[in-house]
């Protein structure tokens, strides 16, 4: 990392495997700070696992990946790879919000307690402190009136905008999106990428692995075009989308645009 | 009919539905068999002098039995109090990775879900013939303080085997070493319950993994857990009648059949023992009711005490 600027994200040469299947074959990527990076790609390309490996839920097999200048799950001295614990690695995914493509909301807890939870019980915010916080992020997220209600009396475009809020709680520097609307009814997608447009707006960064590609192309700096466990085609999301440079990007795109 | 309604543009509404009902012949012949044959028990119970129903009256609220249906509950509440808590712990180690402490919460369960439990009760009511006293201290230590060239040992804390495996704590020993057997399968089951992007969102939120355990996964669990551990809870009421091996005899049945067996009345003290066991199981009942509503919060379409204010508020806002 000799250049002035550190990348939010540095991924070299990622490599990850299940059993005997590599599902990640080498991914070289760098996300700027401030920068909205939309990754598209056929079901099974590992873009999914890639956005996985950046917060550590994913142990990558080979290759090194930072975030924020830190090494992802490890700690290396004297040219050696020590695995964090369990607390450390709990540590790095502080700085790290993700939106999960099922919400994975808690159910037995109301939308307030959701957002609340993080804060109180991971970081030691004073309860009223973060109620108020958590009032505000709903807010934020046009979720003022359903503050007290449990996620199963959600519409499922609500639910997925208290998990972009409860996210935010945790006042991450990076958000990870793992095909957020793919769950959500085509009605409701919309109030979801508004929300998400705005905090793109707000100069988070951002890596969003969707098949919205009018949001891509509107929002995204960069899009990131992967297929079978490589990137394929990396640029301006506007030149990718329009003018397509290789084969297999042209394939996709002719499938689903 | 124009005149009378000046909307002609809808049609009459459609006349309601008057048909015959089918009839259910099957129904009312079960309910006179059943009539029958209630109003032949309740003649029985009436007329039947074995039961002697002054006698049972009499004899069912005595001091003695009071206090025998007390040590019941108070039984009953600490074996399943300590066996959910030793079942939690075998839960969570039968989960873990590490084979060996998977395996030993395995082999635990093995063990002591094929031992009746009042074979297990005998046997803890005669562990003072193991040792005499019981003691706490380092292990192996006569071992150790002979290889340091010291003589002496290493223990801070002696008690009396024949005192402490006697009675009330040998019972409880024994229960709730069989319990946590039971109860940890239960537990084990409401974990693999919950949906495992609880435990991704937890963790991705940076809670650890104890933390989303005991704040996500348990939380969810219960809702799964409550139900046969309120089996389990009666079931254990039940079991305390078996304390007569270890002897416990200040147990509710053990004074029942006491009277019963003092008196020659047989039949009226077992029917005042069948009338105990149903009001308490009934009253463990009560409570389990107002445990399972406490855990499905988020999982009915009830209305919380927030939400209801927070509608009433709307409401008024809306007519002024």
């Amino acid at each position: 990392m000799s250049d002035g600027a550190q990348p939010m994200v540095r991924a070299e040469g990622v490599r990850k495997s299940f059993g005997q299947v590599e599902v990640l074959k080498g991914i070289d990527l760098d996300v700027q700070s401030g920068e909205v990076v939309c990754v598209i790609g056929p079901s099974g390309s590992g873009k999914s696992t890639f956005l996985r490996c950046i917060n550590h839920l994913e142990q990558v097999t080979a290759g090194r990946l930072w975030v924020n200048g830190h090494l992802v799950g490890y700690r290396e001295r004297g040219g050696k790879l020590y695995e964090l614990r369990d607390k450390e690695v709990s540590a790095q995914r502080r700085d790290i919000g993700m939106v999960f493509q099922r919400f994975n909301l808690f159910p037995h807890m109301t939308a307030l307690e959701n957002v609340m939870e993080a804060p109180v019980q991971v970081k030691g915010v004073r309860k009223a402190d973060a109620r108020r916080r958590g009032i505000e992020l709903l807010e934020r997220v046009g979720l003022a009136e359903r503050v007290h209600n449990y996620p199963n009396q959600l519409s499922g475009g609500q639910q997925q905008r208290v998990a972009i809020a409860r996210a935010l709680a945790m006042e991450p520097s990076l958000m990870l999106f793992d095909e957020p609307t793919s769950a959500l009814d085509p009605e409701l997608v919309g109030e979801v990428l508004d929300v998400m447009r705005g905090l793109a707006q707000s100069g988070m960064t951002m890596v969003v692995v969707t098949h919205e590609m009018g949001f891509a192309r509107e929002v995204g700096d960069k899009l990131v075009f992967m297929d079978d466990g490589v990137v394929v085609e990396v640029g301006d999301p506007r030149q990718v989308l329009g003018d397509p440079q290789h084969v297999r990007t042209r394939a996709f795109l002719s499938k689903v645009l | 009919m124009a005149a009378e309604a000046p909307d002609t543009t809808r049609p009459a509404p459609p006349e309601p539905i008057e048909a015959v009902p089918v009839r259910h012949p099957g129904r009312w012949i079960a309910t006179a068999v059943i009539a029958v044959l209630a109003a032949m028990f309740v003649h029985m119970l009436v007329t039947n002098p074995v039961f002697q129903w002054d006698f049972m009256l009499d004899n069912m609220f005595t001091p003695a039995v009071l206090r025998g249906a007390q040590t019941t509950l108070i039984m009953t509440v600490l074996a399943m109090v300590l066996g959910v808590v030793l079942g939690i712990v075998l839960a969570v180690m039968r989960l873990s990775p590490n084979p060996v402490v998977s395996g030993t919460a395995w082999t635990y369960i093995w063990f002591f879900r094929a031992i009746p439990r009042i074979v297990l009760l005998f046997f803890c009511a005669n562990l003072g013939a193991m040792y005499g006293t019981y003691e706490l201290g380092i292990p192996f230590d006569q071992q150790l303080m002979g290889w340091l060239g010291l003589s002496g040992d290493l223990r801070f804390l002696g008690l009396d085997g024949n005192q402490i495996f006697a009675g009330f704590t040998a019972g409880l020993l024994g229960l709730v070493l069989s319990e946590g057997a039971y109860m940890a399968e239960i537990v084990r089951a409401g974990i693999q319950s919950v949906d495992p992007g609880q435990v991704e969102a937890a963790n991705a939120l940076g809670m650890s993994r104890g933390k989303a355990m005991r704040r996500i996964v348990l939380p969810q669990a219960m809702r799964v857990i409550i139900p046969p551990t309120g089996n389990e809870t009666i079931a254990m009421l039940k079991d305390t009648s078996l304390l007569i091996a270890v002897p416990v005899t200040t147990e509710l049945n053990f004074q029942l059949r006491a009277i019963g067996s003092r008196t020659f009345q047989i039949i009226p003290m077992a029917v005042a023992s069948i009338l105990w066991y149903l009001a308490l199981s009934s009253l463990l009942m009560v409570g389990q009711h107002f445990l399972e509503r406490r855990f499905s919060r988020g999982f009915g379409t009830r209305e919380t005490k927030a939400q209801r204010a927070a509608r009433q508020a709307r409401e008024i806002g809306n007519t002024k």
